[in-house]
C-alpha cells in the first residue's frame, strides 16, 4: 500500500500488567502525527479493547496498525481459542471473562460492542482452536 | 468546581499534580470497571474508583481523564503514580467509599460523567 506508515506490536500472553502499552504507544505516536484528537480516541479505546482481550483470552498474538491519509486500520491476530458464538460474543453484558479478570476492572461484556461503536467497520475471522483476527477501521 | 474544591470536599490527599489543581471539572464519574468506563465515560473527566492497578491508568491514558480518584483509602503502587506523573494527570486518594464520594460531590454541584 503507498504511502502507509505500518506500526507492528506483539502482544504477550498472560502479562495483564502490561496490556494496553501497545495502545498507549499507538495513540501517542497518533497524537505527534497531528490526528484530530476524535480519531485518537477512537482508535485508542478500540485497540485497547482488543489488547486487553488478547491477553485475557487469546495467549496474545500480534497487532498492525495501518495509517492512511484515508483511513486507520487495527489488525489484531492472536492463536487463542477462537470465538464459539461471535453472535453472542457481540451483545452488550455477554462475558466469558473469569471472575479473576472481572476483578481487575474488565469482563464486563462491554469489549467488543465498544470496539465496534468506536468504529467506522469491525470485521471478525475465527475458528475453534485456532485463532481469531479482527480487523477494525476508523476513517480519518 | 475545580479539582481544588473537589479535594477539599472529600478530604482528599493529593499523590500527583499538586501544580494541576485549578483545573475545572466537566464531569465524574464512578466505577470499577474499566470496560463500563472505556465504554460510557466523556473525555476529560474524572474518574472514582476502587480499582487499583495499571489498567486504572491506561483507562485514563486512553481517555485522557483529567484526574483520578482513588476511594477508601487505597493507595496507588509507585509504578502507576509516575504513570500518572508522565502524563500529566491528577491522581488523589480520599478515605470515603464510592458513594459517600459521589453523594458529596453530587452535592456539591458536580455534574456526571457518564454518557
Amino acid at each position: 500500500m503507498e504511502d502507509a506508515i505500518v506500526l507492528k506490536y506483539q502482544v504477550i500472553d498472560g502479562e495483564f500488567q502490561r496490556a494496553g502499552e501497545v495502545s498507549s504507544d499507538v495513540k501517542h505516536k497518533l497524537k505527534q502525527m497531528g490526528v484530530p484528537a476524535n480519531i485518537v480516541r477512537k482508535v485508542a479505546i478500540a485497540m485497547y479493547e482488543g489488547e486487553v482481550n488478547m491477553v485475557i483470552h487469546a495467549n496474545g498474538g500480534e497487532i498492525t496498525v495501518e495509517i492512511t491519509p484515508e483511513q486507520i486500520k487495527m489488525i489484531l491476530a492472536d492463536v487463542g481459542p477462537g470465538i464459539p458464538d461471535v453472535e453472542k460474543a457481540m451483545t452488550a453484558g455477554f462475558s466469558t471473562a473469569s471472575d479473576a479478570t472481572r476483578n481487575l476492572g474488565f469482563g464486563a461484556g462491554m469489549g467488543l460492542p465498544n470496539m465496534k461503536k468506536n468504529t467506522d467497520s469491525l470485521d471478525i475471522e475465527t475458528l475453534l482452536g485456532e485463532g481469531t483476527t479482527i480487523t477494525m477501521i476508523v476513517k480519518l | 468546581m475545580t479539582l481544588r474544591d473537589a479535594a477539599k470536599i472529600i478530604e482528599a490527599e493529593i499523590l500527583v499534580g499538586e501544580d494541576l489543581l485549578d483545573q475545572e471539572i466537566g464531569s465524574i464519574c464512578g466505577s470499577d470497571m474499566m470496560s463500563e468506563v472505556l465504554a460510557f465515560t466523556n473525555e476529560h473527566s474524572v474518574l472514582l474508583t476502587g480499582l487499583c492497578n495499571t489498567q486504572v491508568m491506561r483507562t485514563a491514558d486512553m481517555l485522557d481523564l483529567e484526574c483520578l480518584i482513588f476511594i477508601r483509602g487505597k493507595q496507588p503502587t509507585p509504578e502507576m503514580l509516575q504513570m500518572a506523573e508522565d502524563d500529566g494527570r491528577v491522581v488523589m486518594k480520599t478515605r470515603f467509599g464510592m458513594f459517600s464520594t459521589c453523594g458529596k460531590l453530587y452535592q456539591a454541584g458536580a455534574g456526571s460523567g457518564c454518557m
